[in-house]
């Protein structure tokens, strides 16, 4: 298992040097600079201005010194937008809002997901079964865009329940990680569904069942297990997916998070902002691929580590 | 044990001719498409609301453009029955004008990845070996990569230039003809196709070639060659009919995604602009003054998401039915 870990760590090391590598060229090789849209500024100003941020200097070695910036000392550089800070410091600001918002829709996915799936599972068939994958039909067919303001509609400006928009109190939490986690808790609940009816109906859940173990017991000791497979190999494309759906989710609710940063420097061109937010992303994306990866192996004894 | 007498085959009732002409996996996987009702209407409504989007201009005799500013936003009314914008403008007219846009973008990005993915994984099976191993190598890292993050980047440092090849399309000029007039905002369509499009060929890719690696291996593949067929037919009228289905079934899957992908750049301000518009730019627009206006929001949403739930079921459907068991992720 180790073996596994450490060779799928070495791999990624070139991955993410084609990320940083392609980013960087496709970011500097069309037109429009980070100054281009500010007010016009004297060739003067300009020019001291790309001297500040090394932009006069030759693509290749702005290209060298970037990359052993990031290698050696973890330093993302100077953001062009906002003056006087680092593009460190900027995300060491916004990236814990966007985590806490991505893992606590991830943990609401899963929860209701589940529930909804082991339920329409057990219960096959009956009205219980309809009603729980037509819920994650209509889940998976309103996208976080509809669903967030519909849902702001109802329940910030009718019913005055919660605010419309911010990232406050606890109550602020609640529709944006409806919204982003509901779109995923259908995706879980028609895989754990599929998975659980598919277990259920094996030989080893007879045997249980004739051993005289409680429905329970069987159903949560014995075929959750093998009913989870499909779902822990869903996670990751899920991750992935709440990472970025929170582009969406921090614009509709006004959130101040990593996700709406990322569109706003792409769209102002702040090239050490967009490079680190991409570089990040992509090490946390693949991060959590590679451990949903183990988990799944370590879920299922018919996989093995190679 | 059911005895087989004749009675008892599903066949009896089909007459000798049919009998000989035997069933085909298309017309067994029609009789099996016509038995799922869900499917069904989701094949209805898509041929129905396609068949609306494309026609509107003739049905409905509006313009999605055409501003009346005295009559501002008004809620749904006789003669415009999903009311109207802010600027007057006809909602109907710019919902099914939108779901046109949006459709288009489903069905050409779709396209441009079933070309990708159908001969990357076609290659890869058919060569086998040493190249394949590396190709699905390449697969299996580009999976792991955060796409949407560049496509957003794509479709924002890629904007100037295509605003050029816009601008060179409005001056193009074939005898005289500006060929393309009117067709401002065409360049940043063209991006989004291959944008999208560049994105979503990696599960055709895996499909095709795990469906070409097995068909090879099939004994009915060698029979074939033992009976002398030629290279040509056993591609032709074995091969490719047996990896059709599963290509057919997931580009049917493809579009709804790449609808949805296209709506969540128009949302963020990345898709089409203005006056053309996505259902995405729709919502976008319609979320930002439900306030007041309830119905900006809510029609071109449900509109989309009924187009997103008639292809999806259409499209699970057709995988029950063509007996597809591919993983869709």
């Amino acid at each position: 298992m180790l073996r596994f870990i450490a060779r799928r760590l070495l791999e990624t090391i070139p991955v993410l040097f084609v990320i940083l590598t392609a980013t960087f060229f496709m970011i500097r090789f069309v037109p429009g600079g980070p100054f281009t849209a500010e007010k016009a500024v004297t060739p003067e100003v300009m020019r001291n201005l790309e001297r500040a941020y090394d932009l006069d200097k030759p693509l290749w070695q702005q290209y060298t010194r970037y990359l052993r910036n990031v290698l050696l000392h973890g330093d993302l550089g100077p953001s062009f937008k906002y003056p006087n800070r680092t593009v460190n410091e900027i995300i060491a600001g916004k990236l814990p809002v966007s985590l806490e918002l991505g893992a606590e829709a991830l943990v609401l996915a899963l929860v209701l997901g589940l529930t909804l799936g082991v339920l329409a599972a057990v219960k096959n068939n009956t009205w219980i079964d309809y009603v729980c994958s037509s819920a994650a039909m209509t889940g998976i067919c309103l996208p976080t865009f509809v669903l967030g303001p519909l849902l702001v509609l109802l329940f910030a400006i009718h019913l005055g329940w919660v605010n419309a928009s911010g990232w406050d109190g606890p109550a602020d939490r609640i529709l944006p990680c409806l919204t982003l986690g509901c779109v995923y808790a259908a995706y879980i609940a028609r895989l754990t569904r599929g998975g659980m009816l598919e277990v259920l109906s094996q030989d080893y859940i007879r045997t249980a069942r004739a051993k005289g173990a409680s429905e329970v017991r069987v159903i949560f000791k014995h075929a959750l297990r093998g009913g989870l497979l499909p779902v822990v190999s869903f996670l990751g494309p899920a991750i992935a997916g709440i990472l970025t759906g929170s582009f969406v989710i921090e614009t509709i609710f006004q959130i101040p998070g990593l996700g709406r940063e990322f569109v706003n420097s792409a769209f102002n061109r702040d090239y050490t902002l967009v490079l680190g937010t991409v570089i990040l992303y992509a090490t946390l994306i693949i991060g959590l691929n590679l451990l949903v990866d183990v988990v799944q192996v370590w879920l299922n004894p018919k996989l093995k580590f190679e | 044990m059911v005895s087989l007498s004749p009675q008892n085959l599903p066949s009896a009732d089909l007459t000798p001719a049919q009998l000989e002409q035997g069933t085909s996996l298309w017309r067994d996987a029609w009789h099996r498409l016509r038995r799922n009702k869900l499917a069904l209407f989701g094949g209805i409504v898509v041929i129905g609301f396609t068949f609306t989007c494309v026609f509107a201009p003739w049905i409905f005799h509006l313009s999605y453009q055409d501003q009346n500013l005295d009559l501002g936003a008004t809620p749904p009314s006789a003669k415009h029955w999903l009311g109207t914008d802010t600027l007057g403008r006809d909602l109907l007219a710019r919902t099914l004008y939108g779901a046109r846009i949006s459709l288009m973008v489903g069905l050409v990005a779709s396209l441009v990845a079933l070309a990708i993915g159908v001969s990357y994984g076609a290659v890869a099976g058919y060569v086998g070996g040493k190249l394949d191993s590396v190709m699905m190598r390449i697969v299996d890292i580009m999976y792991a990569l955060p796409f949407t993050i560049f496509v957003i980047l794509l479709m924002v440092f890629l904007k100037d230039p295509m605003q050029a090849v816009d601008a060179w399309l409005g001056r193009f000029s074939l005898f005289g003809f500006h060929v393309f007039e009117g067709m401002q905002g065409v360049g940043k369509i063209l991006l989004l196709f291959a944008a999208i499009g560049a994105v979503e060929w990696l599960t055709m890719a895996r499909i095709v070639r795990g469906q070409i690696l097995s068909i090879k291996k099939m004994e009915y593949i060698e029979a074939a060659r033992s009976l002398g067929l030629s290279n040509r037919r056993i591609i032709f009228r074995h091969m490719v009919p047996n990896v059709l289905g599963p290509v057919i079934v997931y580009t049917s899957l493809t579009i709804p995604a790449v609808i949805l992908l296209e709506s969540f750049l128009s949302f963020l301000g990345l898709g089409v602009d203005a006056p053309m518009s996505s259902l995405g730019t729709l919502i976008k627009d319609g979320s930002e003054k439900m306030e007041e206006f309830w119905w900006l929001l809510v029609f071109p949403g449900g509109a989309f998401s009924l187009t997103l739930f008639s292809l999806n079921f259409l499209g699970d459907g057709l995988r029950d039915a063509l007996d597809v068991r591919a993983s869709k992720d």
